[in-house]
């Protein structure tokens, strides 16, 4: 891996939405991410499904993007996100301010709110959720 | 937000006064587990027994259960009332995002008492109970245009239900549902007229709560387990691919279609309305409820065109299964597809439920046949495969402007009473039949079965499994065995679709990590006490089951088992009454 990084290829990791159709809205991505933790439920998934306007006409899959600039990062007024080498970022929680000012700046909505700790849910790209999709919708990619 | 203890909290929202609380109620969550058997018990300190359903005094319990959003296919709500069709025990069950909605705004149940003086609307965001005026949602000819508007204006999309009643709930049709997202249903025994009597519209909830396990590595696991178990199995395989309506064929040839009235056992035209042509003609989209990676939920996209504008089309998209292939198609002898998705929407925008809708215009029609009424009473030229009377008829039933439509829209049972063909009124216990003409489990089972519909004790799968006929005394057993099983399941709540997942060992290991240590045998002898607890608030509430007795029609078609005996109905439920008088239940 390290030569990789040597030679600038990142094998940076981020969460693709191949194909939004391909959703039947089961929510078992959701469930699964706040699963990461062994809880149950909505309240620390930081992917979300909701219906395009009314579940026949399908549904939108919000995920973190792993943006290369991210607008995240460049609101935070300490600093707390962290962009990450080949895209996307890093939560740095203890220099949280928890201000909300990147839930706002996200243009995909991605970025959730943990209301148990009152910080900012981000997407570590880890890809349980991508484990739990049964219609492959979503799957964790590398990116260069 | 956030609550640590999660698993017994009771919403009571007041529609009299416009309050609400929330009481904790460990003392029946513990004994009961949750859904039905937390529901019976709620329902029992309403003290309702003798009220009329239609009044401000029949309360409304919507409870949830242990699984729920916690283990793949948890993805039912049990709703509990008494019911206007019967005038009995009311319980009806709806997935979409109910129940995962419910769990996670931070209930065990909701009881709704009371009634509100004009139209409003319930939004429960978690904590947050809100009483909004709903006088100008009330009133509106589509369930589906409701449920748009309140999703714009309401919060929380992908986390939220809604639940909501059309213009037949508002008219106390009294087999009138509530829609739940659009494509689900609290379908049977006519909890939309309760809402409608209420003048309670609609209930959105949302909740994106996080809850806690006890034991977090077993949890995990255990979830794993039965995950791979539901995306592996062939039976969910087929749920997925053909839906319901794979039965259409099978049973059409086994000659357990009810057909016209049940004039017959096999439909001419049943492949028109099969799953098989349904997928290859006009499915247009899967769709799941939450929690539930099985996606069963069939959508038609029916292409309509404009009448007065060229290449004009606008699509509609509407759910279809089995009950209603059997009830708006083979029962009503419509073999035309388009003809009978259309009378599906209908009968969906009005907010009816199909399959007691399906049975009261076979009736009809068979009684107009037969002359007991004319077009006089109708108003229309019912007839069989016609679907665009029927389409009309919809609006009959809704608008009730005659004495017989008034009659019609308390159920078949009571139309038949006034109107005579109480013989070939396919009604059991005062609910309308289910699209099982398979034998005398099936039959047997809507009789003793809690809400008289098939999925009390599935008789129509044991019909399918049994060769010979066991004595009528076993067979009742069987299906009271198989009905105390469900009382688990369904205070789980699992969607039954998965009941081949969740045998007793599964149910126990993975009740484990929530902290609730309840092994197999244990959980069978809950089942039965749950089925007691629901039987005995049945018969406080006036059921007799004596009274019982099969609609004369279905032992003159043969069924896969040949012609039915009377005699043997009467021997099983000479037993069944022997039972509960064994439990002191009569």
């Amino acid at each position: 891996m390290r030569i990789y990084i040597e030679l600038g290829i990142y094998l940076t990791k981020r969460l693709s939405v191949l194909d939004s159709d391909l959703c039947v809205g089961c929510a078992s991505c959701m469930l699964a991410c706040t699963r990461r933790f062994a809880e149950v439920g909505y309240g620390k998934s930081a992917i979300h499904v909701r219906s395009a306007g009314g579940m026949e006409k399908g549904f939108i899959v919000v995920v973190c993007r792993a943006c290369l600039e991210p607008p995240c990062a460049k609101v935070c007024p300490e600093d707390a996100l962290v962009p990450r080498k080949g895209g996307g970022v890093i939560l740095k929680p203890e220099k949280c301010i928890a201000c909300g000012y990147c839930v706002e700046a996200c243009p995909f909505g991605a970025i959730f709110w943990d209301e148990e700790v009152n910080k900012p849910i981000i997407c570590v790209y880890c890809g349980y959720c991508a484990n739990y999709c049964p219609y492959n919708v979503i799957a964790l990619e590398e990116v260069r | 937000m956030y609550e640590p203890k999660p698993f017994s909290k009771v919403l009571y929202i007041d529609l009299n006064r416009r309050t609400s609380w929330v009481e904790e109620r460990d003392d029946l969550v513990e004994e009961w587990l949750g859904g039905i058997g937390l529901g019976i018990q709620l329902l029992k300190e309403e003290s309702m027994t003798s009220v009329d359903p239609l009044s401000p005094e029949n309360s409304i319990i919507l409870a949830v259960g242990p699984f729920n959003a916690t283990y793949p296919l948890g993805s039912k709500t049990v709703a509990l009332f008494k019911s206007p069709l019967t005038g009995n025990l009311g319980e009806s069950y709806a997935g979409g995002r109910s129940s995962v909605s419910i769990k996670l705004a931070g209930y065990m149940a909701i009881v709704i008492r009371g009634a509100s003086e004009t139209p409003i609307y319930l939004a429960i965001h978690e904590d947050r109970v809100h009483f909004r005026d709903a006088s100008a949602l009330w009133g509106m000819t589509s369930s589906f245009t409701v449920g748009r508007v309140i999703a714009e204006r309401e919060p929380s999309a992908g986390y939220r239900s809604i639940l909501r009643i059309g213009p037949a709930g508002e008219k106390l049709v009294r087999y009138a549902s509530v829609m739940v997202e659009s494509f689900r249903h609290f379908g049977r025994l006519g909890l939309g007229a309760v809402f409608g009597s209420k003048k309670l519209k609609a209930i959105v909830i949302s909740g994106r709560k996080a809850l806690k396990v006890e034991d977090k590595v077993a949890y995990k696991k255990v979830y794993d387990e039965i995950f791979e178990k539901a995306v592996r199995s062939g039976l969910m395989k087929k749920y997925h691919e053909l839906g319901t309506t794979m039965n259409v064929l099978p049973l059409n040839e086994l000659g357990a279609l009810p057909t016209m009235n049940l004039k017959s056992g096999r439909f001419e035209q049943a492949e028109n309305i099969s799953g098989e042509e349904m997928a290859s003609k006009v499915l247009g989209r899967r769709i799941a409820c939450s929690g539930c990676p099985v996606a069963c939920i069939h959508l038609a996209a029916l292409r309509e065109p404009y009448p007065h504008e060229p290449f004009f089309y606008k699509t509609v998209f509407i759910s279809y299964d089995y009950e209603l292939a059997y009830a708006l198609g083979s029962m009503l002898g419509i073999g035309k597809r388009e003809g009978f998705l259309k009378l599906l929407h209908f009968v969906e925008s009005a907010g009816l439920d199909a399959i007691s809708t399906g049975v009261c215009f076979a009736w009809a029609t068979e009684a107009l046949e037969k002359g007991l009424i004319s077009e006089r009473e109708t108003l229309l030229r019912l007839k069989w495969g016609d679907y665009e009377s029927y389409i009309k008829a919809v609006k009959m039933i809704v608008e009730q402007p005659n004495e017989f439509y008034k009659e019609l829209a308390l159920g078949v049972r009571n139309a038949s009473k006034h109107f005579g063909g109480e013989e070939f009124a396919l009604s059991f216990g005062g609910n309308e039949m289910p699209g099982y003409h398979t034998g005398p489990a099936a039959y047997l089972g809507f009789l003793v079965g809690g809400r008289h519909s098939h999925l009390d004790n599935a008789g129509y799968s044991l019909d399918q499994k049994i060769r010979e006929l066991p004595p009528p005394e076993e067979l009742v057993e069987k299906l009271i065995k198989e009905e105390s099983w469900r009382m688990v399941l369904n205070s789980l709540v699992i969607c039954l679709f998965a009941r081949g997942i969740y045998d007793a060992e599964t149910v126990s290991e993975a009740l484990d990590p929530l902290g609730i240590p309840v092994p197999p045998e244990e959980l069978h002898r809950l089942g039965r006490d749950i089925y007691k607890q629901r039987y005995s608030l049945k018969i406080q509430m006036g059921f007799d089951p004596t009274e019982l007795k099969p609609p004369g029609r279905i032992l003159e078609v043969p069924t896969p088992h040949g012609t039915l005996e009377e005699e043997y109905f009467e021997r099983g439920l000479k037993h069944f009454s022997n039972i509960l008088r064994d439990w002191d239940i009569i």
